[in-house]
């Protein structure tokens, strides 16, 4: 068995040592919303916050982050009205949606550490995320929205 | 339309909902073994199949279209709105289930999505479909109030007597309106009168796509689910041998292994466990006469047939003569590899046969093929099989294909449980559908005032039609000559053939299909005919397209909107294309530099867009900006080659797409014709190529001939 806090619940799933994150996420605690794109660390649809940080749910096992907090899509906030979800549902961003939440958490990590980011910045964050939809002009709009709202300036 | 039928929705469960902006996207679920739920007792009304209105007034839209990031969730009822004036906020959207003879594309007659085709086939029915109800609704107030019905107008909800200002919302009068005759031919607004049409409506699927509560295919959980992996053969048209699955079936959480058509299915409580239990798997495969299929070989081949007339595809005067007419000549070869679709949500279905039933949820683009492949199968009739489309983690072509679909019904009916059947991004990109690899030869003559005098093409690769059945064998295939065969420009003698030549890879509809290659050759190649004859390339273009005012519209505003002519900072170049596609005509200028390394930058694409009337702007715009990005991977990156028969490449390692720190600024312009719909999905990628290739050339004098771009031949020596 293992201890995780999701979400901010504390859930035990009993899983083997090398099963990826992303699968207890989708397939033990019904959290679809963080997706699997690759497998291999090399698209971000996956993302996930592990104690803040973003980090890939396909190539972390669950073993690994027993006892950090794993934030995902579905807790990122309650109403949907983070910042980014705001500024994101403001400017149309998605198409197929598939990559959005692996996007909008590696988003979310960039405006926690950095609130006012550059398009280097942004380029920086968020190229370890594939949109094959081509989104990014629309994603990159959107942070500087959401770094908006974020410093209250909605 | 007959008379109006009434029923309600009411029994289906909703996939997801999307709280807050009252908009509810459902679809079809699941009751297993069930098939459509039954019509109830009237308490709505439902003029025809699109849409009802139920008492509160709320207006549930069917929208047969599946959403595969295109917009069909909001364009669609935009139209039936429109026409209907419903309020935006009581509407509800579902989508439809597999029912071709309700829900058909009335003009390829299949219920399958593809050829940018969503808005363009249906405008005018689903306006029809809006105003029909209209027209009841203000017939029924007209009773109501003893009035005729010239004097009552509608506003959104309601109906209200013009003289006294009366009104009455749509859902008081649901019941009267329920007992009229459906009008055959209901009167459609005048575009002025257009309320959503052409206006900023916002998406109505972005808050399920951005709270993670969309469900997408591999989101599908029914109760009793199992999840399968299937490997496959390697090698394109293989088959198995033998295989041995003890030691699958020792792994923790592998339920069962059966063979199906597409391979060997590992069918597990979970997907980590199938896959595990996939990777123990000892298979035999009779790799088949493929096997030792190469690029190279291709190339090769390829190579040689282009020295042998092929079928002729178009003639106009005598194209020969004139190259031999002593004017200034040249001859160029283009070739284009094979791509994958790489839709970002694997391939993927879920399925549950009984003995008297087959349900499928499955993000498929063809929602009767999959009911025609589930009847097959499972040798049901086709009322047995239920569809559920749900969200689809892209499309481009490659979810209109039935494989997948296979996978899974084939997969329960041997379980006897329901099943989901994921692939891997590696079987993704190795076991596609891949956009057809093709070799071309042009060669062309211009007189001494530098006007074009012949224009002659080969064209050397598969038929996709052909290929799928489609087409008969020995006939030119339509879509392999889409965009050379009917270009623009003006030029007296024109000679197009065609040389089918297929290696048995297969190939599928790939995001604007012909078009995304044969745009990017012939847009290059007139480039090379300007600079041959010493023109501007978008002079040259625009003096050649006296007989195409829409194509010289959108060249005309991309080159404005892109300034083109205009200084440049040093080290920077422009370069522009144009092309009529799916229903619309698009242009792009491209602003490039490359860097010492070779590595091409574009700063900035202009693009500008003719699709008649432009339902949602930001929609078209949307398209347009996604348009670009894709053809940008497939020109700086997309590769699929072959060794042994086998695909060389995996995943996005190897097969890498266009990442934001590369993407462009893109500048959409629409130009609003006022012409009929034309397409969106596809028409905003054949120009992309070609424009950031001529800007190549105007910067570095180096012509790129074959995609991908080769940037180690563009390092500076």
């Amino acid at each position: 068995m293992i201890s995780l806090v999701v979400n901010g619940k504390t859930q035990q799933v009993d899983v083997g040592p090398d099963v990826p994150l992303l699968w207890v996420l989708r397939e033990q605690l019904g959290l679809t919303g963080t997706k699997y794109g690759c497998g291999v660390a090399v698209c971000g649809a996956c993302t996930v916050h592990v104690d803040g940080q973003p980090i890939r749910s396909c190539v972390t096992t669950a073993a690994a982050v027993a006892g950090s907090k794993v934030v995902t899509i579905e807790g990122l906030s309650t109403k949907t009205d983070h910042p980014v979800q705001r500024a994101w549902i403001e400017l149309d961003v998605p198409q197929c949606g598939y990559c959005q939440s692996g996007q909008i958490m590696s988003a979310a990590a960039l405006l926690a550490k950095m609130p006012s980011p550059t398009d280097a910045d942004i380029d920086d964050a968020m190229s370890d995320n594939i949109c094959r939809c081509g989104t990014y002009q629309r994603i990159r709009a959107a942070i500087k929205r959401a770094a908006a709202i974020q410093k209250g300036g909605a | 339309m007959g008379r109006a039928t009434t029923f309600s929705r009411r029994t289906l469960l909703k996939g997801s909902l999307a709280a807050g902006s009252g908009l509810v996207i459902g679809f079809w679920l699941p009751r297993p073994g069930a098939g459509p739920p039954p019509a109830e007792a009237a308490d709505a009304f439902a003029p025809n199949q699109w849409l009802s209105i139920d008492r509160d007034g709320v207006v549930t839209i069917v929208n047969s279209v599946p959403e595969m990031g295109q917009g069909s969730l909001t364009t669609m009822p935009m139209i039936i709105a429109d026409e209907m004036d419903a309020e935006w906020s009581k509407i509800k959207i579902e989508q439809a289930p597999a029912n071709p003879q309700l829900y058909a594309n009335p003009v390829t007659g299949a219920q399958a999505y593809g050829g940018s085709r969503g808005v363009r086939d249906h405008f005018e029915m689903w306006r029809k479909a809006g105003a029909a109800a209209r027209q009841m609704l203000m017939q029924a107030a007209a009773q109501e109030w003893n009035v005729k019905v010239e004097e009552v107008d509608t506003e959104p909800g309601y109906v209200v007597h013009k003289g006294t200002g009366r009104k009455l919302a749509y859902g008081q009068l649901v019941d009267k309106a329920s007992q009229l005759p459906v009008p055959k031919d209901p009167k459609l607004k005048t575009p002025d009168k257009f309320r959503y049409i052409g206006k900023v409506v916002h998406r109505t699927d972005t808050r399920e796509k951005v709270n993670g509560s969309g469900v997408y295919g591999v989101d599908v959980k029914v109760p009793g689910m199992l999840v399968a992996s299937i490997e496959r053969c390697p090698v394109f048209r293989g088959t198995l041998k033998s295989f041995d699955a003890s030691a699958t079936k020792a792994v923790p959480g592998v339920n069962n292994v059966v063979q199906v058509s597409n391979g060997v299915a590992v069918v597990a409580d979970s997907f980590w466990s199938a896959l595990q239990g996939r990777k123990a798997l000892k298979i035999t495969w009779e790799e088949g006469p493929l096997a030792q299929l190469s690029s190279a070989e291709i190339t090769r081949g390829y190579e040689a047939l282009a020295k042998q007339p092929g079928m002729v595809a178009r003639k106009d005067g005598d194209a020969a003569k004139a190259l031999a007419g002593g004017g200034k000549t040249m001859e160029a070869v283009y070739q284009v590899p094979f791509l994958e679709h790489a839709c970002m949500e694997p391939m993927n279905t879920t399925a549950h046969v009984t003995a008297d039933a087959c349900v499928i949820w499955s993000p498929t683009q063809n929602p009767g093929g999959a009911q025609a492949t589930g009847a097959r199968i499972t040798g049901l009739p086709p009322a047995k099989v239920t569809v559920n489309t749900t969200l689809l983690g892209g499309g481009f072509g490659r979810r209109g294909e039935q494989d997948f679909i296979v996978d899974a019904v084939e997969t329960s009916k041997a379980v006897g449980a329901p099943v989901k059947v994921m692939w891997t991004r590696e079987d993704d990109i190795q076991h596609g559908f891949y956009r057809p690899a093709t070799y071309n030869v042009f060669r062309a003559a211009v007189d001494t005032q530098g006007h074009p005098v012949a224009w002659w093409n080969r064209v050397v690769g598969p038929g996709i039609l052909i290929q799928k059945g489609r087409a008969q064998a020995g006939t030119i295939d339509g879509a392999a000559m889409e965009g050379v065969r009917n270009f623009p420009y003006d030029i007296p003698n024109v000679e197009i053939e065609w040389t089918e030549k297929d290696y048995g890879v297969p190939i599928g509809f790939w995001r604007s299909v012909g078009p995304s290659q044969n745009i990017y050759i012939v847009e290059s190649f007139i480039d090379e005919v300007a600079h041959l004859a010493g023109k501007d390339p978008y002079e040259y273009r625009r003096a050649l397209l006296g007989k195409s005012p829409r194509h010289k519209g959108v060249l005309e505003l991309a080159a404005t909107k892109g300034n083109w002519g205009a200084p440049l900072p040093e080290g920077r170049a422009r370069g522009i294309a144009v092309a009529f596609s799916y229903g619309s005509y698009a242009a792009h200028v491209a602003e490039v530099s490359v860097a010492p390394d070779g590595k091409v930058r574009v700063h900035k694409l202009t693009g500008a867009i003719d699709c008649g009337i432009a339902v949602n702007p930001d929609g078209v715009k949307a398209q347009m900006e996604g348009g670009t990005v894709y053809a940008l991977t497939a020109a700086f990156y997309g590769q699929i080659t072959l060794d042994h028969g086998r695909v060389q490449q995996s995943n996005f390692h190897d097969y890498p797409m266009l990442r934001i720190n590369e993407a462009p600024v893109v500048e959409v312009h629409i130009l609003d014709s006022g012409a009929a719909p034309g397409g969106l999905g596809e028409p905003g990628v054949p120009t992309v190529a070609p424009a950031v290739c001529n800007a190549i050339f105007a910067l570095t004098g180096k012509r790129v001939r074959s995609l991908p771009i080769n940037f180690d031949e563009l390092k500076k020596a």
